[in-house]
């Protein structure tokens, strides 16, 4: 492979796992915006989604696509539940405990999926067969291309709720401010739980389309989770667009750094993106930090 | 606030009191696992003291923490085994590096705020943790080091574990007795200022960067002297001790000690080291319900159990609703 086409395998590959970055990213912000908590546990809510794909298609032996439906509504089931927890002691308590209790819920959430589905590494089978594909000397799994259509329509999907329905309106109010949308008559606490429901759905599609390329184990959470992190901050916390931005441009530094630079520090990458953005444009590439949820 | 409660003259008194029991201690504790926790706790005290200088007073975050214990650790152990340098001269340099370390990452770090700033330390404490693991050849990456000599005092090594405690906790107590000074002066009126209100404190003269950095250097001097006596205990480091859970619990030692309390220090490094230990004959189970218990002590008592006990008492006692809490 000559050096081209190996920097067009990195950038492939960095689009993919960038694309997964994208969802969580976008998770981050629909809280962020909604009720400016920072939730921990979505990398947990990612992992939820691909264990529970695993758990059902081999526990109820239904088809994939009802495993996958399955898991993505049990997690955003989960995800509310959470944001219940979150909204009682909203008004009482510093950004710091509640960023504890999502600590504490993500700690929760990978030790009971521990203890249900073991330490090991668990196969989802892809969602089509078929040989690689390759470009220019470089070769992409076709699961890459279902990653890239289904985060294409989960953005596009997120831009028309916000955009065109009124509910989605409305959650834009609670994040612009929520007194006013109060006396608008926008049950606030409904839209809270509500955000950190579809925020929690997104985060498992994400863990279900990455899991039949990385496998799915209860620790892949963690760290996807705060890169996904990364990314947020790296868009502009709070910007939706940005987070798309950021997650695919995380995902591509990450994979040229590991594979032009050393891959041992490619965990370390994303953070060091994080930091230097921080430290020169806090407000990331693409954020004004004006929470209008685009 | 909570600070001014803590009278000179009630902690005239509790230090003896406190240093009394702490002496006298071992002598009713027959099993050395016990005097194992107890040092410990004296370890995760000072983490805890340090780090609630920065929190409780002067208001900034950190979810990275552990990076300076880690950098303490790392410090004595490069020194000692590497550069074959006397311990105690590892003991000293260790919080001098890691105090290093916290200016070079404050300087940039502490101009955030809120979420902001935690997820820079968060960062700075995760990319510190893979270092430990890479850099092999100067942290052994995952193997880790062996071969940390112990702490000795003239001819007496202190290998054993009654000798080390004494040794940990006079450095606990020393350092309580230099927080509580530092809380009770100048710099600690400016630090509750920059706390309370940071655009008040700087309209009436405090230079709240200077402060802040001051701070957080302290704390990470604090962090390191913890590791470096983790290190000439355990007398082996591997970079497991020092993740973003580690930096999680010391945050959680923090408020559930109480913010701004320099003796809720000792109970919640207490608190969160004997939950742990005791959480470990749960086995597979530990994790789920530390999660839990986090997650239920911030949604109930979020102002941390000293606070709460406290106020609980209080309650009963006037039979009336304590009313929320007023800045003075």
């Amino acid at each position: 492979m000559d050096l081209t086409s190996q920097i067009l395998q990195y950038v492939l590959s960095g689009i993919t796992v960038g694309a997964i970055y994208a969802i969580i990213a976008l998770g981050f912000s629909l809280i962020y915006n909604a009720v400016e908590i920072v939730n921990l546990a979505q990398g947990e809510f990612v992992m939820l989604g691909a264990m529970l794909a695993v758990y059902v298609l081999q526990a109820a032996g239904v088809p994939l696509f009802a495993a996958v439906l399955i898991a993505i509504v049990v997690v955003g089931g989960v995800g509310a539940l959470l944001g219940l927890a979150a909204i009682h002691r909203l008004k009482k308590s510093s950004p710091l405990s509640l960023i504890i209790i999502t600590i504490g819920a993500s700690i929760f959430f990978k030790g009971v999926a521990m203890h249900l589905w073991g330490k090991d590494a668990l196969p989802l089978p892809a969602f089509s067969s078929g040989d690689a594909i390759e470009v220019h000397g470089a070769v992409l799994v076709p699961q890459s291309l279902w990653i890239f259509g289904i985060t294409a329509l989960m953005l596009l999907g997120v831009y028309i709720f916000y955009e065109r329905t009124s509910f989605g309106k409305a959650m834009r109010a609670v994040a612009v401010n929520k007194h006013g949308a109060r006396l608008v008559g926008i049950n606030v606490n409904r839209m809270v739980v509500w955000a950190f429901a579809i925020s929690a759905a997104l985060g498992a599609v994400g863990g279900i389309i990455v899991a039949p390329v990385t496998l799915a184990s209860y620790d892949m959470g963690t760290m996807l989770g705060l890169k996904g992190f990364c990314a947020a901050i790296l868009g502009g916390l709070g910007s939706g667009g940005g987070a798309i931005a950021g997650g695919l441009i995380l995902g591509i530094l990450e994979n040229l750094g590991a594979g032009l630079i050393s891959s041992a520090y490619k965990d370390a990458i994303a953070f060091v993106v994080m930091l230097l953005i921080l430290f020169v444009r806090p407000s990331g590439l693409f954020g004004g930090r004006s929470a209008d949820g685009r | 606030m909570d600070a001014r409660s803590q009278s000179p003259r009630y902690h005239f008194l509790a230090f003896p009191i406190v240093g009394a029991l702490l002496a006298a201690l071992p002598f009713a504790l027959h099993n050395n696992y016990y005097i194992g926790v107890m040092v410990f706790i004296g370890i995760h005290t000072i983490l805890a003291l340090g780090l609630n200088l920065l929190m409780g007073y002067a208001g900034q975050v950190s979810l990275g923490h552990a990076a300076f214990y880690g950098i303490g650790a790392y410090t004595t152990a490069i020194l000692t085994t590497m550069l074959k340098w006397p311990p105690w001269v590892g003991l000293a340099c260790a919080p001098m590096v890691a105090g290093l370390a916290a200016y070079l990452i404050g300087m940039p770090t502490l101009k955030l705020k809120g979420h902001y700033l935690a997820m820079a330390t968060l960062g700075f404490g995760m990319i510190v943790k893979i270092l430990f693991v890479e850099y092999y050849p100067l942290t052994g990456g995952t193997s880790g080091m062996t071969g940390i000599p112990p702490l000795s005092l003239g001819k007496l090594q202190l290998v054993d574990d009654r000798q080390f405690y004494y040794v940990v906790w006079f450095f606990a107590l020393m350092l309580i007795w230099v927080s509580y000074n530092i809380v009770e002066s100048r710099v600690g009126r400016a630090l509750r200022a920059v706390h309370t209100s940071e655009i008040a404190a700087a309209s009436v003269g405090v230079d709240i960067a200077k402060y802040k950095i001051q701070v957080f250097v302290l704390s990470g001097v604090y962090s390191g002297l913890a590791g470096a006596l983790y290190a000439h205990y355990i007398r082996f480091v591997n970079p497991d001790p020092f993740g973003f859970m580690f930096s999680i619990q010391l945050v959680v030692m923090v408020v559930v000690g109480g913010m701004a309390s320099i003796w809720g220090a000792i109970a919640g490094a207490s608190a969160i080291t004997l939950l742990s230990q005791v959480l470990q004959r749960f086995e597979d189970y530990e994790v789920i319900v530390f999660g839990a218990i986090l997650v239920l002590v911030m949604i109930y008592m979020p102002q941390g159990l000293t606070k709460s006990i406290v106020d609980l008492t209080a309650r009963r006692r006037s039979a009336k609703p304590s009313k929320p809490e007023v800045l003075p």
